[in-house]
Protein backbone atom coordinates (compact mmCIF):
# COMPACT_ATOMS: atom_id res chain seq x y z
CA UNK A 1 0.00 0.00 0.00
CA UNK A 2 3.07 2.48 0.85
CA UNK A 3 4.27 2.30 -2.63
CA UNK A 4 0.55 3.13 -4.13
CA UNK A 5 -0.21 6.30 -2.19
CA UNK A 6 1.99 8.58 -2.82
CA UNK A 7 1.90 11.86 -0.13
CA UNK A 8 0.12 14.49 -1.15
CA UNK A 9 2.01 17.63 -1.80
CA UNK A 10 1.32 21.42 -2.83
CA UNK A 11 1.74 20.17 -6.29
CA UNK A 12 -1.25 17.73 -6.12
CA UNK A 13 -3.50 20.42 -4.81
CA UNK A 14 -2.03 22.84 -7.85
CA UNK A 15 -3.36 20.05 -10.70
CA UNK A 16 -6.59 19.81 -9.32
CA UNK A 17 -6.82 23.71 -8.53
CA UNK A 18 -5.54 23.99 -12.68
CA UNK A 19 -7.95 21.39 -13.82
CA UNK A 20 -10.58 22.55 -11.77
CA UNK A 21 -9.91 26.26 -13.51
CA UNK A 22 -9.43 24.57 -16.59
CA UNK A 23 -12.87 22.66 -16.68
CA UNK A 24 -14.62 25.50 -16.43
CA UNK A 25 -12.83 27.95 -18.95
CA UNK A 26 -13.56 24.74 -21.41
CA UNK A 27 -17.72 25.00 -19.96
CA UNK A 28 -17.99 28.67 -20.65
CA UNK A 29 -16.56 28.77 -23.91
CA UNK A 30 -17.93 25.77 -24.99
CA UNK A 31 -21.26 25.10 -23.59
CA UNK A 32 -24.62 27.05 -25.02
CA UNK A 33 -26.45 27.04 -21.63
CA UNK A 34 -26.72 30.20 -19.49
CA UNK A 35 -27.60 28.11 -16.57
CA UNK A 36 -24.44 26.23 -17.16
CA UNK A 37 -21.97 29.05 -18.30
CA UNK A 38 -22.94 30.07 -14.53
CA UNK A 39 -22.23 26.81 -13.16
CA UNK A 40 -18.66 27.14 -14.77
CA UNK A 41 -17.67 30.46 -13.86
CA UNK A 42 -18.46 29.16 -10.33
CA UNK A 43 -16.45 26.05 -11.06
CA UNK A 44 -13.36 28.75 -11.69
CA UNK A 45 -13.92 30.25 -8.73
CA UNK A 46 -14.07 27.07 -6.78
CA UNK A 47 -10.18 26.39 -8.98
CA UNK A 48 -8.63 29.53 -7.33
CA UNK A 49 -9.85 28.50 -3.99
CA UNK A 50 -8.28 25.68 -4.16
CA UNK A 51 -4.89 27.07 -5.26
CA UNK A 52 -4.94 29.95 -2.11
CA UNK A 53 -6.22 27.14 0.38
CA UNK A 54 -2.67 24.96 -0.70
CA UNK A 55 -0.45 28.12 -0.59
CA UNK A 56 -2.09 29.20 2.27
CA UNK A 57 -1.11 25.23 3.83
CA UNK A 58 2.17 25.47 1.98
CA UNK A 59 3.45 28.97 3.32
CA UNK A 60 1.73 28.67 7.08
CA UNK A 61 -0.01 31.65 6.73
CA UNK A 62 -3.77 32.95 6.85
CA UNK A 63 -3.48 35.22 4.35
CA UNK A 64 -4.12 32.95 2.00
CA UNK A 65 -7.62 31.29 3.75
CA UNK A 66 -9.05 34.68 4.35
CA UNK A 67 -8.72 35.38 0.21
CA UNK A 68 -10.69 32.17 -0.41
CA UNK A 69 -13.25 33.01 1.88
CA UNK A 70 -13.77 36.70 0.62
CA UNK A 71 -13.81 34.65 -2.96
CA UNK A 72 -16.66 32.48 -1.92
CA UNK A 73 -18.41 35.86 -0.63
CA UNK A 74 -17.78 37.27 -4.08
CA UNK A 75 -18.77 34.01 -5.91
CA UNK A 76 -22.07 34.09 -4.20
CA UNK A 77 -22.54 37.61 -4.63
CA UNK A 78 -21.84 36.80 -8.57
CA UNK A 79 -24.26 34.05 -8.76
CA UNK A 80 -27.29 35.87 -7.07
CA UNK A 81 -26.83 38.90 -9.48
CA UNK A 82 -26.13 36.39 -12.56
CA UNK A 83 -29.44 34.47 -11.69
CA UNK A 84 -31.47 37.79 -11.49
CA UNK A 85 -29.92 39.26 -14.87
CA UNK A 86 -31.50 35.18 -16.06
CA UNK A 87 -34.92 35.26 -15.09
CA UNK A 88 -35.26 39.24 -16.31
CA UNK A 89 -33.84 37.44 -19.73
CA UNK A 90 -36.15 34.55 -19.58
CA UNK A 91 -39.02 36.43 -19.20
CA UNK A 92 -38.36 38.57 -22.04
CA UNK A 93 -36.69 36.36 -24.70
CA UNK A 94 -38.61 32.98 -22.99
CA UNK A 95 -34.96 31.15 -23.48
CA UNK A 96 -32.05 30.52 -21.33
CA UNK A 97 -29.81 30.28 -24.83
CA UNK A 98 -26.53 31.90 -25.05
CA UNK A 99 -26.47 31.84 -29.01
CA UNK A 100 -30.25 33.18 -29.72
CA UNK A 101 -28.71 36.22 -27.87
CA UNK A 102 -28.53 38.39 -30.77
CA UNK A 103 -30.13 41.34 -30.56
CA UNK A 104 -26.77 43.05 -30.23
CA UNK A 105 -24.47 41.33 -32.29
CA UNK A 106 -21.06 40.10 -30.88
CA UNK B 1 -9.95 53.26 18.38
CA UNK B 2 -7.79 50.08 18.68
CA UNK B 3 -4.36 49.15 17.52
CA UNK B 4 -6.28 47.54 14.13
CA UNK B 5 -8.20 50.45 13.44
CA UNK B 6 -6.45 53.65 13.91
CA UNK B 7 -7.85 57.33 13.61
CA UNK B 8 -5.63 57.32 10.14
CA UNK B 9 -7.46 54.19 9.21
CA UNK B 10 -10.59 55.82 9.69
CA UNK B 11 -8.66 58.83 7.55
CA UNK B 12 -7.75 56.87 4.62
CA UNK B 13 -11.35 54.80 4.47
CA UNK B 14 -13.38 57.98 5.22
CA UNK B 15 -14.62 58.22 1.48
CA UNK B 16 -15.26 54.74 1.09
CA UNK B 17 -16.94 54.56 4.39
CA UNK B 18 -19.55 57.22 2.91
CA UNK B 19 -20.06 55.92 -0.31
CA UNK B 20 -20.76 53.19 1.24
CA UNK B 21 -23.28 54.36 3.89
CA UNK B 22 -24.56 56.78 1.39
CA UNK B 23 -25.52 54.03 -1.32
CA UNK B 24 -27.52 51.76 1.44
CA UNK B 25 -29.57 54.22 3.12
CA UNK B 26 -31.11 54.43 -0.72
CA UNK B 27 -31.55 51.20 -0.52
CA UNK B 28 -32.98 51.44 2.56
CA UNK B 29 -34.88 54.68 3.20
CA UNK B 30 -35.82 55.35 -0.83
CA UNK B 31 -39.58 53.23 -0.42
CA UNK B 32 -40.19 55.01 2.68
CA UNK B 33 -39.03 58.49 1.74
CA UNK B 34 -40.21 58.51 -1.78
CA UNK B 35 -42.98 56.51 -2.83
CA UNK B 36 -43.72 58.07 -6.17
CA UNK B 37 -41.97 57.63 -9.32
CA UNK B 38 -42.28 60.92 -10.03
CA UNK B 39 -40.46 61.93 -7.06
CA UNK B 40 -37.45 59.58 -7.42
CA UNK B 41 -35.74 62.79 -9.07
CA UNK B 42 -35.01 64.02 -5.67
CA UNK B 43 -32.35 61.38 -5.42
CA UNK B 44 -30.23 63.33 -7.26
CA UNK B 45 -30.00 65.90 -4.61
CA UNK B 46 -28.86 62.85 -2.61
CA UNK B 47 -25.93 62.11 -4.85
CA UNK B 48 -25.01 65.52 -4.81
CA UNK B 49 -24.49 65.60 -1.15
CA UNK B 50 -22.77 62.39 -1.41
CA UNK B 51 -20.03 63.12 -3.75
CA UNK B 52 -19.82 66.72 -1.27
CA UNK B 53 -19.09 64.79 1.70
CA UNK B 54 -16.63 62.63 -0.20
CA UNK B 55 -14.93 65.16 -2.10
CA UNK B 56 -14.78 67.00 1.79
CA UNK B 57 -13.03 63.84 2.61
CA UNK B 58 -11.12 63.17 0.16
CA UNK B 59 -9.76 66.67 0.37
CA UNK B 60 -8.72 66.14 4.02
CA UNK B 61 -6.50 63.31 2.92
CA UNK B 62 -5.11 65.60 0.59
CA UNK B 63 -4.96 67.82 3.49
CA UNK B 64 -3.10 65.22 6.22
CA UNK B 65 -0.56 64.75 3.06
CA UNK B 66 -0.04 68.35 2.33
CA UNK B 67 0.61 69.10 6.36
CA UNK B 68 2.75 66.56 7.19
CA UNK B 69 4.38 66.15 4.07
CA UNK B 70 4.95 62.65 3.60
CA UNK B 71 4.52 61.03 -0.23
CA UNK B 72 1.37 58.65 0.96
CA UNK B 73 -0.84 57.61 4.04
CA UNK B 74 -0.61 54.10 4.03
CA UNK B 75 -3.65 52.51 6.64
CA UNK B 76 -4.30 49.17 7.52
CA UNK B 77 -0.91 47.84 7.97
CA UNK B 78 -0.53 48.01 3.94
CA UNK B 79 -3.46 47.73 2.56
CA UNK B 80 -4.60 50.74 1.48
CA UNK B 81 -2.26 53.59 0.24
CA UNK B 82 -3.67 57.21 -0.08
CA UNK B 83 -1.08 59.01 -2.14
CA UNK B 84 -1.54 61.44 -5.12
CA UNK B 85 -2.40 58.96 -7.47
CA UNK B 86 -5.32 57.95 -5.69
CA UNK B 87 -6.65 61.31 -5.04
CA UNK B 88 -6.59 62.16 -8.53
CA UNK B 89 -7.80 59.39 -9.95
CA UNK B 90 -10.22 59.50 -7.26
CA UNK B 91 -11.48 62.87 -8.21
CA UNK B 92 -11.89 61.74 -11.57
CA UNK B 93 -14.50 59.17 -9.83
CA UNK B 94 -16.21 61.84 -8.12
CA UNK B 95 -17.13 63.87 -11.49
CA UNK B 96 -17.80 61.23 -13.73
CA UNK B 97 -20.63 59.34 -10.88
CA UNK B 98 -21.78 63.09 -10.37
CA UNK B 99 -22.32 63.81 -14.38
CA UNK B 100 -23.98 60.64 -14.31
CA UNK B 101 -26.24 61.12 -12.00
CA UNK B 102 -27.28 64.43 -13.17
CA UNK B 103 -27.83 63.81 -16.58
CA UNK B 104 -30.17 60.21 -15.46
CA UNK B 105 -32.88 61.71 -14.32
CA UNK B 106 -35.17 62.47 -17.52
CA UNK B 107 -33.47 59.10 -19.21
CA UNK B 108 -35.05 56.51 -16.75
CA UNK B 109 -38.53 58.49 -16.41
CA UNK B 110 -38.40 57.96 -20.06
CA UNK B 111 -37.90 54.43 -19.94
CA UNK B 112 -40.45 54.11 -16.93
CA UNK B 113 -37.38 52.49 -14.65
CA UNK B 114 -37.11 55.21 -12.60
CA UNK B 115 -35.48 53.54 -9.39
CA UNK B 116 -34.04 54.75 -6.45
CA UNK B 117 -31.67 51.77 -6.73
CA UNK B 118 -30.21 52.86 -9.82
CA UNK B 119 -28.40 56.37 -7.81
CA UNK B 120 -27.43 53.95 -4.54
CA UNK B 121 -25.56 51.31 -7.50
CA UNK B 122 -23.61 54.61 -8.50
CA UNK B 123 -22.30 55.36 -5.36
CA UNK B 124 -21.79 51.75 -4.74
CA UNK B 125 -19.68 51.30 -7.97
CA UNK B 126 -17.57 54.60 -7.04
CA UNK B 127 -17.04 52.74 -4.10
CA UNK B 128 -15.80 49.82 -5.69
CA UNK B 129 -13.56 52.15 -7.64
CA UNK B 130 -11.81 53.47 -4.58
CA UNK B 131 -10.28 50.76 -3.65
CA UNK B 132 -9.32 49.86 -6.88
CA UNK B 133 -7.20 52.87 -6.73
CA UNK B 134 -6.24 52.74 -3.44
CA UNK B 135 -5.50 49.27 -3.05
CA UNK B 136 -1.60 48.26 -2.60
CA UNK B 137 -2.80 44.27 -1.17
CA UNK B 138 -4.45 42.02 -3.49
CA UNK B 139 -7.53 41.01 -1.67
CA UNK B 140 -8.64 44.64 -0.71
CA UNK B 141 -8.35 45.43 -5.07
CA UNK B 142 -9.88 42.54 -5.89
CA UNK B 143 -12.74 43.07 -3.38
CA UNK B 144 -13.06 46.12 -4.88
CA UNK B 145 -13.28 45.41 -8.36
CA UNK B 146 -15.87 43.14 -7.83
CA UNK B 147 -17.67 45.70 -6.10
CA UNK B 148 -17.68 48.08 -9.13
CA UNK B 149 -18.44 45.06 -11.54
CA UNK B 150 -21.35 43.65 -9.49
CA UNK B 151 -22.64 47.36 -9.65
CA UNK B 152 -22.42 48.26 -13.02
CA UNK B 153 -23.87 44.62 -14.05
CA UNK B 154 -27.23 45.78 -13.00
CA UNK B 155 -26.72 49.32 -14.21
CA UNK B 156 -26.23 47.87 -17.69
CA UNK B 157 -29.29 45.35 -17.16
CA UNK B 158 -31.47 48.45 -15.60
CA UNK B 159 -33.99 48.59 -17.84
CA UNK B 160 -35.56 45.41 -16.98
CA UNK B 161 -38.29 45.29 -19.97
CA UNK B 162 -35.36 45.99 -22.38
CA UNK B 163 -34.29 42.68 -24.33
CA UNK B 164 -31.44 44.82 -25.75
CA UNK B 165 -30.37 46.16 -22.08
CA UNK B 166 -31.21 42.74 -20.86
CA UNK B 167 -28.93 41.04 -22.98
CA UNK B 168 -26.37 43.25 -22.81
CA UNK B 169 -26.24 42.73 -18.88
CA UNK B 170 -25.93 39.04 -19.48
CA UNK B 171 -22.66 39.14 -21.97
CA UNK B 172 -21.80 41.65 -19.50
CA UNK B 173 -21.82 39.62 -16.67
CA UNK B 174 -20.92 36.11 -18.45
CA UNK B 175 -17.59 38.03 -19.72
CA UNK B 176 -16.70 39.95 -16.79
CA UNK B 177 -16.70 37.24 -14.16
CA UNK B 178 -15.07 35.16 -16.76
CA UNK B 179 -12.33 37.42 -16.85
CA UNK B 180 -12.47 38.43 -12.69
CA UNK B 181 -11.95 34.27 -12.77
CA UNK B 182 -8.74 34.94 -14.61
CA UNK B 183 -7.67 37.51 -12.35
CA UNK B 184 -8.38 35.76 -9.31
CA UNK B 185 -6.12 33.03 -10.37
CA UNK B 186 -3.29 34.98 -11.30
CA UNK B 187 -3.77 36.72 -7.70
CA UNK B 188 -3.94 33.08 -6.05
CA UNK B 189 -0.44 32.35 -8.13
CA UNK B 190 1.35 35.58 -7.06
CA UNK B 191 0.26 34.93 -3.44
CA UNK B 192 1.89 31.11 -3.62
CA UNK B 193 5.17 32.52 -5.36
CA UNK B 194 5.33 35.11 -2.62
CA UNK B 195 3.36 34.09 0.02
CA UNK B 196 1.70 37.74 0.88
CA UNK B 197 -0.50 39.02 -0.69
CA UNK B 198 0.72 42.51 -0.05
CA UNK B 199 1.85 44.12 -3.64
CA UNK B 200 5.17 45.18 -2.03
CA UNK B 201 6.22 42.10 -0.62
CA UNK B 202 4.97 40.30 -4.13
CA UNK B 203 7.18 42.43 -5.96
CA UNK B 204 10.55 41.64 -4.19
CA UNK B 205 9.89 38.08 -3.88
CA UNK B 206 9.10 37.94 -7.72
CA UNK B 207 12.22 39.91 -8.96
CA UNK B 208 14.74 37.04 -7.16
CA UNK B 209 12.84 34.48 -9.67
CA UNK B 210 13.80 33.81 -13.47
CA UNK B 211 11.70 35.30 -15.62
CA UNK B 212 11.48 31.64 -17.42
CA UNK B 213 9.92 29.99 -14.18
CA UNK B 214 6.87 28.40 -15.81
CA UNK B 215 4.62 29.44 -12.62
CA UNK B 216 5.48 33.48 -12.80
CA UNK B 217 4.48 32.74 -16.54
CA UNK B 218 1.11 31.29 -15.41
CA UNK B 219 0.42 33.81 -13.00
CA UNK B 220 1.63 37.06 -14.75
CA UNK B 221 -0.08 35.68 -17.82
CA UNK B 222 -3.58 35.23 -16.33
CA UNK B 223 -3.21 38.66 -14.38
CA UNK B 224 -2.74 40.03 -17.79
CA UNK B 225 -5.83 38.81 -19.64
CA UNK B 226 -8.11 39.73 -16.39
CA UNK B 227 -6.56 43.18 -16.83
CA UNK B 228 -6.97 43.38 -20.55
CA UNK B 229 -10.39 42.44 -20.47
CA UNK B 230 -11.56 44.76 -17.88
CA UNK B 231 -9.88 47.41 -19.99
CA UNK B 232 -11.51 46.19 -23.03
CA UNK B 233 -8.40 45.80 -24.80
CA UNK B 234 -8.21 43.65 -28.10
CA UNK B 235 -7.84 40.27 -28.26
CA UNK B 236 -10.27 40.95 -25.42
CA UNK B 237 -12.93 43.70 -26.67
CA UNK B 238 -15.84 42.38 -27.88
CA UNK B 239 -18.08 42.59 -25.18
CA UNK B 240 -17.53 46.74 -25.51
CA UNK B 241 -19.78 47.37 -28.49
CA UNK B 242 -22.76 45.18 -27.27
CA UNK B 243 -22.78 46.09 -23.67
CA UNK B 244 -22.29 50.25 -24.40
CA UNK B 245 -25.17 49.70 -27.34
CA UNK B 246 -27.50 47.67 -25.20
CA UNK B 247 -26.87 49.84 -21.69
CA UNK B 248 -28.94 52.68 -20.89
CA UNK B 249 -26.82 55.91 -22.01
CA UNK B 250 -26.07 57.49 -19.23
CA UNK B 251 -24.82 54.06 -17.52
CA UNK B 252 -22.84 53.80 -21.10
CA UNK B 253 -21.56 57.23 -20.33
CA UNK B 254 -20.36 56.54 -16.67
CA UNK B 255 -18.79 53.21 -17.66
CA UNK B 256 -17.06 54.26 -20.30
CA UNK B 257 -15.18 56.81 -18.31
CA UNK B 258 -15.41 55.39 -14.60
CA UNK B 259 -14.81 52.02 -14.96
CA UNK B 260 -12.24 52.43 -17.81
CA UNK B 261 -10.41 54.94 -15.29
CA UNK B 262 -10.62 52.69 -12.63
CA UNK B 263 -9.03 49.74 -14.50
CA UNK B 264 -6.47 52.06 -15.47
CA UNK B 265 -5.39 52.52 -12.06
CA UNK B 266 -5.59 48.71 -11.55
CA UNK B 267 -3.30 48.37 -14.45
CA UNK B 268 -0.99 51.00 -13.19
CA UNK B 269 -1.30 49.76 -9.53
CA UNK B 270 -0.30 46.33 -10.71
CA UNK B 271 2.17 46.93 -13.70
CA UNK B 272 4.32 49.42 -11.89
CA UNK B 273 4.27 48.11 -8.79
CA UNK B 274 4.76 43.95 -8.37
CA UNK B 275 4.96 43.08 -11.93
CA UNK B 276 7.35 45.90 -12.67
CA UNK B 277 10.31 43.64 -12.43
CA UNK B 278 9.31 41.16 -15.14
CA UNK B 279 9.11 43.96 -17.85
CA UNK B 280 10.81 42.37 -20.34
CA UNK B 281 7.93 39.80 -20.15
CA UNK B 282 4.61 41.82 -20.57
CA UNK B 283 6.50 44.40 -22.76
CA UNK B 284 5.74 42.72 -25.59
CA UNK B 285 2.82 41.25 -25.23
CA UNK B 286 1.26 44.94 -23.74
CA UNK B 287 2.67 46.14 -27.28
CA UNK B 288 1.04 44.06 -29.39
CA UNK B 289 -2.08 44.15 -27.82
CA UNK B 290 -1.73 47.70 -27.88
CA UNK B 291 -1.59 47.98 -31.94
CA UNK B 292 -4.09 46.04 -32.38
CA UNK B 293 -6.33 47.66 -30.00
CA UNK B 294 -5.86 50.73 -31.99
CA UNK B 295 -6.26 49.35 -35.29
CA UNK B 296 -9.77 46.92 -34.21
CA UNK B 297 -11.00 50.09 -32.48
CA UNK B 298 -10.36 52.47 -35.50
CA UNK B 299 -11.29 50.27 -37.96
CA UNK B 300 -14.28 49.21 -36.00
CA UNK B 301 -15.68 52.79 -36.07
CA UNK B 302 -15.47 53.42 -39.59
CA UNK B 303 -18.04 51.78 -40.70
CA UNK B 304 -20.88 52.30 -37.73
CA UNK B 305 -23.99 54.22 -38.36
CA UNK B 306 -24.64 54.11 -34.76
CA UNK B 307 -23.52 56.95 -33.22
CA UNK B 308 -23.19 54.70 -29.87
CA UNK B 309 -21.81 52.13 -31.36
CA UNK B 310 -19.06 54.33 -32.92
CA UNK B 311 -18.38 55.73 -29.64
CA UNK B 312 -17.90 52.96 -28.16
CA UNK B 313 -15.33 51.00 -30.88
CA UNK B 314 -13.66 54.42 -30.41
CA UNK B 315 -13.84 53.70 -27.03
CA UNK B 316 -11.73 50.86 -27.47
CA UNK B 317 -9.16 52.65 -29.60
CA UNK B 318 -8.50 55.38 -26.79
CA UNK B 319 -7.67 52.44 -24.57
CA UNK B 320 -5.17 51.14 -26.93
CA UNK B 321 -3.40 54.48 -26.76
CA UNK B 322 -3.74 54.47 -23.05
CA UNK B 323 -1.85 51.25 -23.33
CA UNK B 324 0.95 52.80 -25.11
CA UNK B 325 1.52 55.12 -22.75
CA UNK B 326 2.49 51.96 -19.98
CA UNK B 327 4.65 50.57 -22.73
CA UNK B 328 6.68 53.53 -23.46
CA UNK B 329 7.03 52.87 -19.43
CA UNK B 330 8.92 56.09 -18.70
CA UNK B 331 7.44 59.07 -16.47
CA UNK B 332 6.30 61.32 -19.36
CA UNK B 333 4.34 57.27 -20.65
CA UNK B 334 3.16 57.13 -17.25
CA UNK B 335 1.94 60.31 -16.58
CA UNK B 336 0.48 60.53 -19.87
CA UNK B 337 -1.61 57.63 -19.07
CA UNK B 338 -3.01 59.54 -15.81
CA UNK B 339 -3.74 62.59 -17.70
CA UNK B 340 -5.32 60.80 -20.59
CA UNK B 341 -7.38 59.39 -17.96
CA UNK B 342 -8.61 62.45 -16.88
CA UNK B 343 -9.18 64.20 -19.89
CA UNK B 344 -11.17 61.29 -21.54
CA UNK B 345 -13.58 61.10 -18.79
CA UNK B 346 -14.63 64.60 -19.93
CA UNK B 347 -14.61 64.44 -23.43
CA UNK B 348 -15.99 60.99 -23.81
CA UNK B 349 -18.63 61.65 -20.93
CA UNK B 350 -19.75 65.12 -23.49
CA UNK B 351 -20.02 62.91 -26.20
CA UNK B 352 -23.17 60.75 -24.63
CA UNK B 353 -24.93 63.51 -23.63
CA UNK B 354 -25.98 64.89 -27.23
CA UNK B 355 -27.47 61.33 -26.93
CA UNK B 356 -28.84 61.40 -23.60
CA UNK B 357 -30.63 64.57 -24.99
CA UNK B 358 -32.14 63.40 -28.12
CA UNK B 359 -33.44 60.34 -26.78
CA UNK B 360 -37.18 60.44 -25.96
CA UNK B 361 -39.36 57.68 -25.22
CA UNK B 362 -39.86 55.00 -27.66
CA UNK B 363 -37.25 56.48 -30.09
CA UNK B 364 -33.62 55.43 -28.93
CA UNK B 365 -32.33 59.00 -30.76
CA UNK B 366 -28.47 56.97 -31.35
CA UNK B 367 -28.84 57.29 -35.26
CA UNK B 368 -26.36 59.22 -37.48
CA UNK B 369 -29.22 60.44 -39.13
CA UNK B 370 -30.66 61.24 -35.50
CA UNK B 371 -28.37 63.95 -34.80
CA UNK B 372 -28.89 65.48 -39.10
CA UNK B 373 -29.61 68.92 -38.55
CA UNK B 374 -29.20 69.21 -35.03
CA UNK B 375 -26.86 72.46 -35.81
CA UNK B 376 -30.17 74.60 -36.56
CA UNK B 377 -32.28 72.73 -33.69
CA UNK B 378 -29.72 73.49 -31.11
CA UNK B 379 -26.77 75.19 -31.39
CA UNK B 380 -25.38 75.07 -28.34
CA UNK B 381 -25.00 71.28 -28.03
CA UNK B 382 -23.94 70.86 -31.40
CA UNK B 383 -21.25 73.04 -31.19
CA UNK B 384 -20.22 71.24 -27.75
CA UNK B 385 -20.26 68.11 -29.17
CA UNK B 386 -18.50 69.30 -32.05
CA UNK B 387 -15.61 70.14 -29.28
CA UNK B 388 -16.27 66.71 -28.09
CA UNK B 389 -15.71 65.13 -31.01
CA UNK B 390 -12.80 67.03 -32.02
CA UNK B 391 -11.18 66.72 -28.40
CA UNK B 392 -11.52 62.86 -29.04
CA UNK B 393 -10.12 62.78 -32.57
CA UNK B 394 -7.13 64.69 -30.74
CA UNK B 395 -6.85 68.18 -33.01
CA UNK B 396 -5.53 71.01 -30.75
CA UNK B 397 -6.45 73.71 -29.21
CA UNK B 398 -8.74 71.12 -26.81
CA UNK B 399 -7.53 68.79 -24.12
CA UNK B 400 -7.26 65.50 -26.21
CA UNK B 401 -4.89 66.79 -28.40
CA UNK B 402 -2.61 66.94 -24.80
CA UNK B 403 -3.36 64.04 -23.98
CA UNK B 404 -2.54 61.96 -27.10
CA UNK B 405 0.97 64.61 -27.13
CA UNK B 406 2.36 63.39 -24.27
CA UNK B 407 1.97 59.79 -24.72
CA UNK B 408 3.54 60.12 -28.51
CA UNK B 409 6.21 61.93 -26.74
CA UNK B 410 6.88 59.17 -24.29
CA UNK B 411 7.27 56.91 -26.96
CA UNK B 412 9.83 58.99 -28.96
CA UNK B 413 11.65 59.11 -25.73
CA UNK B 414 11.68 55.46 -24.60
CA UNK B 415 12.62 54.90 -28.77
CA UNK B 416 9.26 53.65 -29.72
CA UNK B 417 9.20 54.84 -32.93
CA UNK B 418 7.26 51.99 -34.94
CA UNK B 419 4.53 52.43 -32.25
CA UNK B 420 4.34 56.47 -32.32
CA UNK B 421 4.27 55.99 -36.39
CA UNK B 422 1.34 53.60 -35.90
CA UNK B 423 -0.40 55.42 -33.34
CA UNK B 424 -0.28 59.00 -35.48
CA UNK B 425 -1.59 56.77 -38.84
CA UNK B 426 -4.65 55.94 -37.05
CA UNK B 427 -5.26 59.16 -35.78
CA UNK B 428 -5.81 60.18 -39.26
CA UNK B 429 -8.61 57.39 -39.85
CA UNK B 430 -10.41 58.53 -36.11
CA UNK B 431 -11.02 62.07 -37.63
CA UNK B 432 -12.91 60.42 -40.69
CA UNK B 433 -15.12 58.67 -38.46
CA UNK B 434 -15.44 61.67 -36.21
CA UNK B 435 -16.48 64.28 -38.63
CA UNK B 436 -18.85 61.74 -40.20
CA UNK B 437 -20.65 62.71 -37.24
CA UNK B 438 -20.09 66.51 -37.25
CA UNK B 439 -21.02 66.42 -41.23
CA UNK B 440 -24.35 64.66 -40.06
CA UNK B 441 -24.95 67.96 -37.62
CA UNK B 442 -24.11 70.18 -39.46
CA UNK B 443 -24.65 70.28 -42.85
CA UNK B 444 -27.22 67.20 -43.88
CA UNK B 445 -31.10 67.81 -44.17
CA UNK B 446 -33.04 65.94 -41.33
CA UNK B 447 -35.71 63.79 -42.59
CA UNK B 448 -37.77 64.83 -39.62
CA UNK B 449 -36.26 67.48 -37.30
CA UNK B 450 -34.63 66.22 -34.56
CA UNK B 451 -35.92 66.92 -31.12
CA UNK B 452 -33.65 68.09 -28.51
CA UNK B 453 -34.49 68.70 -24.74
CA UNK B 454 -32.02 70.05 -22.62
CA UNK B 455 -33.14 70.43 -18.73
CA UNK B 456 -31.04 71.54 -15.65
CA UNK B 457 -28.87 68.08 -15.00
CA UNK B 458 -28.18 67.66 -18.82
CA UNK B 459 -27.07 71.81 -19.08
CA UNK B 460 -25.08 71.80 -15.97
CA UNK B 461 -23.44 68.51 -17.35
CA UNK B 462 -23.02 70.04 -21.02
CA UNK B 463 -21.07 73.50 -19.38
CA UNK B 464 -18.64 71.34 -17.06
CA UNK B 465 -17.62 69.23 -19.80
CA UNK B 466 -17.02 72.01 -22.65
CA UNK B 467 -15.16 73.80 -20.28
CA UNK B 468 -13.18 71.04 -19.15
CA UNK B 469 -12.57 69.41 -22.20
CA UNK B 470 -11.17 73.44 -23.73
CA UNK B 471 -9.92 74.57 -20.43
CA UNK B 472 -7.57 71.52 -19.80
CA UNK B 473 -6.48 72.07 -23.35
CA UNK B 474 -5.48 76.07 -23.29
CA UNK B 475 -4.59 75.82 -19.39
CA UNK B 476 -2.62 72.68 -19.71
CA UNK B 477 0.37 73.81 -17.31
CA UNK B 478 -1.48 72.94 -13.77
CA UNK B 479 -3.13 69.61 -14.63
CA UNK B 480 0.41 67.84 -16.12
CA UNK B 481 1.93 69.56 -12.78
CA UNK B 482 -0.75 67.43 -11.46
CA UNK B 483 -0.72 64.62 -13.37
CA UNK B 484 3.26 64.49 -12.78
CA UNK B 485 2.37 64.31 -9.10
CA UNK B 486 0.56 61.16 -9.40
CA UNK B 487 3.22 59.09 -10.65
CA UNK B 488 3.95 56.09 -8.22
CA UNK B 489 7.71 55.18 -8.23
Amino acid sequence: MEGILYPITTAHYLVLGAALFLIGTLGVLVRRNLVVLLMSIELMMNGVNVNLIAFSHLWGDVQGQIFGIFIIAIAVAEAAIGLGILIALFRNKMSVQADEMEILKW
Amino acid sequence: MSEFYTALDHLALLPAILLGLFGCAIFLFDFWLFPKASDKGKLTWFVIAAEGFTAVALWRQFAYLQENGLPALVAFRGMLSIDGFTLFFNAMFLVAALLTALISYRYLEQEGEHQGEYYALILLAQCGMFFMAASTELVSLFVGLELMALSFYVLVGFLGRDRRSNEAAMKYFILGSFSSAFLAYGFSLLYGLSGSTRMADIGALLETRPLTDPLLLLAVGSTVVGVLFKLGVAPFHMWVPDIYEGAPTPVTAYLSVASKAAAVAMLLRLFEGPLAGSREMWEPLLATAAVLTITVGNLGALSQSSVKRMLAYSAVAHAGYMLLGLVAGNETGIKGVVLYAFIYTFMNLGAFLVLIGLHRKGIRGENLDDLAGLMRHNGFASIAMLVFLVSLAGIPPTAGFLAKYYIFLALLESGHYYLAVIGVLYVAVAIYYYFRVIRSMFFEEPAVAPRFRMGRGLGFAFATAVAATIGIGIFAEPFVRIAGMTLLR
